[in-house]
């Protein structure tokens, strides 16, 4: 033994380079990897990109077990008998003793030497299986399902079903179209009883309200007596249902699918910055769903947030500039009329006379424009409107505006709303009478008056939908919606984040940062060499260190954090308990 | 010149003319469309015509569509002129006129018929311009129609109408030498340039290709004649063939062939522009088959000695029997452009080497060896020379042909042979 | 690929001539020209002609009786023998459709209605007959059967409005269509 440890030429074996880093070997599919300790069979084969077909695991979830789904078949080295040395290849593995029966790989963890085999005739047939059970019951509309097109259990079905049902008795009755809460529509009979509702409403959203009743073929989904499944994350159960048993009220026979386009982007109805998926045909926003990303918002987002697309395509929406007449109704314009009215107006005032109100919804590029703006005009009354509302313990944020530590770091302040009563203040004195608010109503949002806004001079407004101010407002600009515009914002917890255009701005709408740009040019009378927004943000860069050697474009899906706030998102803080429980492994 | 012979001249122009000739037209293009589609097992238009369900009537009056040529020349009238930017005003506006005006101008020496007699009034003749170089006033007057295609190709300031252009130039000017020199024959045998002179002698003793009767008073006997109708036969073919590509029908229609350039010369004309270059070529081909048929067909005439009897008959003091040659000399040119529409559905297309090789290597030596051959049957017919001399020209002829089939065979480029 | 060298015909003296090929072009011609003056094209039965070539004099004459089984008119939509309007609005025949002229936005059906079961029906059904190739696409790919390539083939209108069928007019055209399998009446 003593002469194997000393000699300086004994190449180590696999097992023991891999327990140096806590790792263990696992083959699989006829491939050695290496894998943490204590990481789900499951995970490993996703880590190396080998499919496992399942249902009822996710990753941000506790383990049931219950849909049998990812059967794989598990082999480890044979037991050595006492005193005998274990056979080892050339590249010193241990061979593999293939087990007869499959086992889940959800529910167990990769060991030394262990072998996964995630093809070959017993997984498949152990597929066929299971799916020839699950599609037992299952009824065939398809035509009608809004999960048609995402649903897994129709995904398997193309890869391991039967084609044909050998199950000749009438199908289980169960209720369909079931009302379980305001957001969310339950049919029972495609319910394939994965409980990944279930468990998320317990363990993430931290209201159980769901659960099976009956038992074997009877077992039915449905809500705690008395309560509804109205929680503010219930449409996450949608998201995570792998067919089409919980589906969303609002999108609900709305489209299918596959006409939708993907856009990958980011929410603005917090601070958190969650990252979304925006689902469009013919610049018509369907859907919002959540896009995971580990340091933000996992694989969640709260209802009120997903649910706040529809004004994008309202009536209220503006889409040609706005000039009100003498008799106090708007006309609309054209673009070069409007800004050589604003230009003609502004020149009227002295710059302490104007004040800028900008928004915590502005994107850096945005925000960062509408400082030159100010400066350009040698004005010093710039702030943003704070929105304070209620957090709560997972993902909203008690900020609403969801760029504040973007502004904090573009306009150099602590805290970019402190001047806002004082430019109201000014305004009722009549100090300040010439007033430019950027993409804020005034009105409903800060404080102002009806009365205020009508002892304003001059009053430009720029926003995407009317509202009161609009209406008070001298000369409107029509600017876009969230999903209209491309550009970075930053949220809470520091992290830089870009937004990308998903649809095209209504009418004439211009983008926001075009306007401010075109704003800028025609009160300096001299034309910037800003053709594109990536050309904001890199003169932003030069002037703000965070930003510097940085592109809009290098700024990576998940996001980069770029200075530290010391925010925590309490839904992170859950899950890395519960990871560092063993509860969930994702 | 007194006012009633330029009265009659002017009422022959109009009436030859507008009468009956410019319907012929109309007809041609009728036809054509009605022709080409029964040899391709089709209807063809049949259902222009007056629309009698609309007053009323239980049917249309359709009339097998003969109103059909109406009804295009109406469409044609009233589509918009349009004239693209970039094109030669003046010229683009000349060429559709230089292409009919020379086609009709050559009508003025065609004897349509014998000569009609009005009581009281001296025989009129069934010809605008009784002129003693008839068929020299057509070739000269002829040539000048490759002007109109050359300007409109030109003028067109567009690259198809270009090619078409130059195609036409090249095509018949070549074409017109082999045009000449077969006619030489022809003359020689009736040692005559005045037209209606020539379609007299056949009506009187035989036509050219039909050399049957009234033989012996004249000058040639029947063997003299049958002789002669190898040399006629020969000319008849080339001069056919050549009116062909000087009218740039199928299957030498190359300016302004559709697969290979659009609409050839007149890609960028429209409504009666287009029309004018479209009547321009259906006039050319009624000019042409009234030339084939008064040189080589009789004429006017009926043929088989009928003709001196038709010329006699009269209404009362009226004598109609010019108006019947002239319904036969019609029937005549109907007859032989339903032969060129034949033919226009009958052979594909040349190629326009083969075209311009068939022009200047086969026709023009064809027609110049068939000169001297035409030379030497009359020279045997007319007892002036002994068989010796005879003999020599003959021996003189068959080698200087050998001769020219030989250049002709050993200047072709040589083709490669396969494997080599 | 072999390349397979191609030399052209030799040709013998009767050929370059090339008067013997055009007589029989001549005859050829000729021949057809007097097959179709006697109405013994080739073929004029079969297609109905009307006595001259093979062309059916169309107005009067209507390929009607003529069309085989498997004829592609215009698309419509059927019902079943309920009176059920098959189509449940899944929108496949709008996904598969080459030209993009088929436009559903489908609807839920109310709660009140007999067949409140099945759910979903289309709200707007449109197949702009402009675009339409008729392919055949859309009826091979409906799952429900709801939707037929039908034997009207004289789609006509005054404005491009008129050439869009609407849901009622797909409806009209298609009729009710017996004897189709019908699943949504079991128990499932």
């Amino acid at each position: 033994m003593s002469d194997t440890t000393t000699a300086p030429a004994e190449i180590k074996l696999p097992k023991d380079l891999a327990a140096e880093k806590g790792m263990v070997n696992v083959q699989i599919d006829g491939v050695w990897h290496q894998f943490p300790r204590g990481t789900r069979m499951i995970e490993a084969c996703r880590a190396v990109k080998v499919e496992v077909p399942h249902y009822c695991y996710h990753p941000k979830l506790s383990v049931p077990g219950n849909c049998r789904m990812c059967l794989v078949q598990m082999g480890m080295a044979p037991r050595p008998a006492p005193g005998q040395e274990p056979t080892r290849d050339e590249n010193g593995y241990e061979p593999i003793g293939w087990m007869p029966r499959p086992v889940i790989a959800c529910a167990n963890t990769v060991a030394e030497n262990m072998g996964i085999r995630t093809t070959g005739e017993l997984v498949e047939k152990c597929r066929q299986g299971v799916m020839e059970f699950l599609l037992i019951n299952h009824p065939l509309d398809c035509p009608i399902c809004d999960q048609a097109g995402e649903c897994r259990l129709q995904e398997f079905s193309v890869g391991f079903g039967k084609g044909a049902s050998r199950f000749i008795d009438l199908k289980v009755k169960k209720p369909k179209n079931v009302d379980i809460g305001p957001r969310i529509r339950l049919d029972d009979e495609r319910c394939i009883m994965c409980s990944r509702c279930i468990r998320f409403m317990e363990e993430v959203a931290g209201d159980p309200v769901l659960g099976f009743t009956q038992r074997g073929t009877h077992t039915t989904l449905t809500v705690h007596p008395g309560r509804r499944l109205d929680s503010n994350y219930s449409l996450n159960t949608a998201d995570i249902c792998p067919v089409g048993a919980l589906t969303s009220n609002d999108f609900r026979f709305q489209m299918r699918v596959w006409f939708l386009k993907e856009t990958k982007t980011i929410d603005m109805n917090c601070g958190t910055g969650t990252n979304i998926v925006v689902w469009t045909r013919e610049n018509k926003i369907h859907r919002i769903t959540p896009r995971q990303n580990d340091e933000v918002n996992s694989c969640w987002m709260p209802d009120s947030h997903r649910l706040n697309f529809h004004y994008i395509d309202s009536d209220a929406r503006l889409t040609e500039p706005l000039l009100r007449s003498v008799n106090g109704a708007h006309n609309p314009i054209t673009w070069s009329e409007a800004y050589a009215k604003i230009a003609q107006e502004l020149q009227k005032f002295s710059a302490t006379q104007i004040a800028v109100i900008a928004s915590g919804r502005m994107t850096n590029e945005e925000l960062y424009l509408a400082k030159q703006l100010t400066q350009q005009l040698g004005v010093t009354a710039l702030s943003v409107v704070p929105r304070i509302g209620e957090a709560d313990h997972l993902l909203v944020a008690a900020d609403k505006n969801p760029n504040t530590t973007g502004a904090k770091l573009i306009l150099q302040q602590a805290d970019p709303s402190s001047q806002l009563n004082a430019v109201r203040e000014g305004v009722r004195s009549g100090a300040i009478s010439a007033l430019i608010s950027l993409g804020e109503d005034l009105i409903s949002d800060a404080e102002f008056t009806a009365d205020d806004l009508s002892k304003l001079s001059f009053h430009l407004h720029v926003n995407h939908s009317a509202n009161p101010t609009a209406s008070a407002a001298n000369v409107v600009l029509p600017s876009s919606a969230f999903t209209e515009k491309r550009g970075s914002m930053v949220n809470l917890s520091g992290r830089l984040q870009r937004l990308n255009q998903a649809t095209m701005p209504l009418g004439q709408a211009h983008d926001d940062w075009e306007i401010l740009r075109d704003l800028i040019q025609v009160i300096s009378k001299e034309k910037l060499s800003i053709p594109t927004i990536e050309n904001v943000f890199k003169k932003l860069g030069e002037d703000v260190a965070e930003f510097s050697n940085m592109t809009l474009s290098r700024i990576s899906d998940q996001g980069v954090v770029i200075t530290e706030t010391n925010y925590q998102i309490p839904l992170l803080a859950n899950e890395r308990a519960s990871k560092a429980a063993g509860i969930i492994n994702g | 010149m007194d006012i009633a012979l330029i009265v009659t001249i002017i009422i022959k122009i109009i009436t030859l003319t507008f009468v009956v000739v410019l319907p012929l037209v109309p007809i041609a293009v009728y036809f054509e469309r009605r022709f080409s589609a029964i040899i391709q097992d089709r209807v063809g238009p049949n259902r222009v015509g007056i629309p009698l369900t609309l007053f009323g009537f239980k049917k249309d009056w359709s009339f097998f569509g003969l109103i059909q040529p109406m009804a295009d020349g109406v469409k044609l009238f009233l589509k918009e002129d349009f004239t693209p930017a970039h094109v030669r005003k003046a010229f683009y506006w000349m060429a559709p006129a230089l292409t009919v005006a020379p086609a009709l101008i050559t009508l003025c020496v065609i004897p349509f018929g014998s000569d009609i007699k009005l009581p009281g009034m001296d025989p009129i003749r069934l010809v605008i311009a009784d002129i003693n170089v008839g068929p020299l006033f057509i070739f000269a007057i002829a040539s000048l129609s490759v002007y109109g295609i050359t300007l409109a190709g030109w003028s067109s300031n567009s690259k198809f109408p270009f090619i078409g252009g130059v195609r036409s130039t090249a095509q018949m000017i070549s074409y017109e030498i082999a045009l000449g020199l077969s006619i030489i024959p022809v003359l020689m045998y009736f040692g005559e340039l005045n037209l209606t002179k020539i379609v007299q002698y056949q009506a009187d003793h035989g036509w050219l290709l039909l050399p049957l009767w009234g033989h012996g008073e004249g000058a040639l006997s029947l063997t003299s004649k049958l002789l002669f109708w190898i040399p006629a036969f020969i000319s008849f073919v080339i001069f056919t063939i050549s009116i062909f590509a000087e009218t740039n029908r199928m299957p030498f229609d190359l300016p302004e062939c559709e697969t290979e350039l659009v609409g050839g010369y007149h890609t960028e004309y429209s409504s009666m522009k287009f029309a004018m270059f479209f009547m321009g070529e259906y006039a050319a081909m009624v000019v042409g088959s009234a030339l084939i048929i008064t040189l080589f067909l009789g004429g006017w005439s009926a043929g088989f000695g009928l003709d001196a009897g038709i010329a006699k008959l009269s209404l009362g003091s009226f004598q109609i029997g010019g108006l019947i040659h002239l319904a036969i000399f019609l029937t005549k040119v109907i007859g032989f452009i339903l032969f060129f529409i034949l033919v226009r559905w009958t052979v594909p297309r040349f190629r326009y080497d083969q075209l311009m090789r068939l022009g200047w290597v086969i026709f023009f030596e064809a027609a110049l060896i068939n000169v001297f051959l035409a030379a030497l049957v009359i020279a045997s017919g007319s007892h002036k020379f002994t068989p010796a001399i005879l003999s020599i020209g003959a021996v003189l002829l068959i080698v200087t042909t050998a001769a020219i089939v030989y250049v002709a065979k050993v200047s072709e480029p040589k083709t490669k042979v396969a494997g080599q | 690929m072999a390349i397979i060298k191609l030399s052209r015909p030799k040709l013998t003296v009767g050929e370059k001539i090339y008067f013997g090929a055009l007589i029989k072009g001549f005859f050829l011609t000729m021949k057809h020209a007097v097959a179709s003056l006697r109405n013994k094209s080739r073929g004029a039965k079969d297609l109905a002609s009307s006595g001259l070539g093979i062309t059916m004099q169309y107005p009067e004459q209507r390929w009607d009786d003529h069309m085989p089984d498997y004829y592609r008119g215009a698309p419509t939509l059927v019902t079943d023998e309920q009176g059920r309007e098959r189509c449940v609005s899944c929108q496949l025949c709008e996904f598969i459709c080459p030209p993009k002229a088929i436009k559903i936005i489908p609807g839920e059906i109310p709660s009140d209605d007999p067949w409140a079961k099945v759910e979903k029906r289309p709200k707007e059904f449109e197949i702009d007959m402009i675009r339409c190739i008729y392919c055949g696409m859309c009826e091979e790919v409906c799952p429900e059967q709801a939707i037929y390539l039908r034997k009207d083939y004289l789609i006509s209108g005054l404005n491009r409005a008129e050439m869009v069928h609407d849901k009622k007019k797909l409806y009209e055209i298609g009729g009710v269509r017996v004897g189709l399998v019908n699943k949504w009446n079991e128990i499932k």
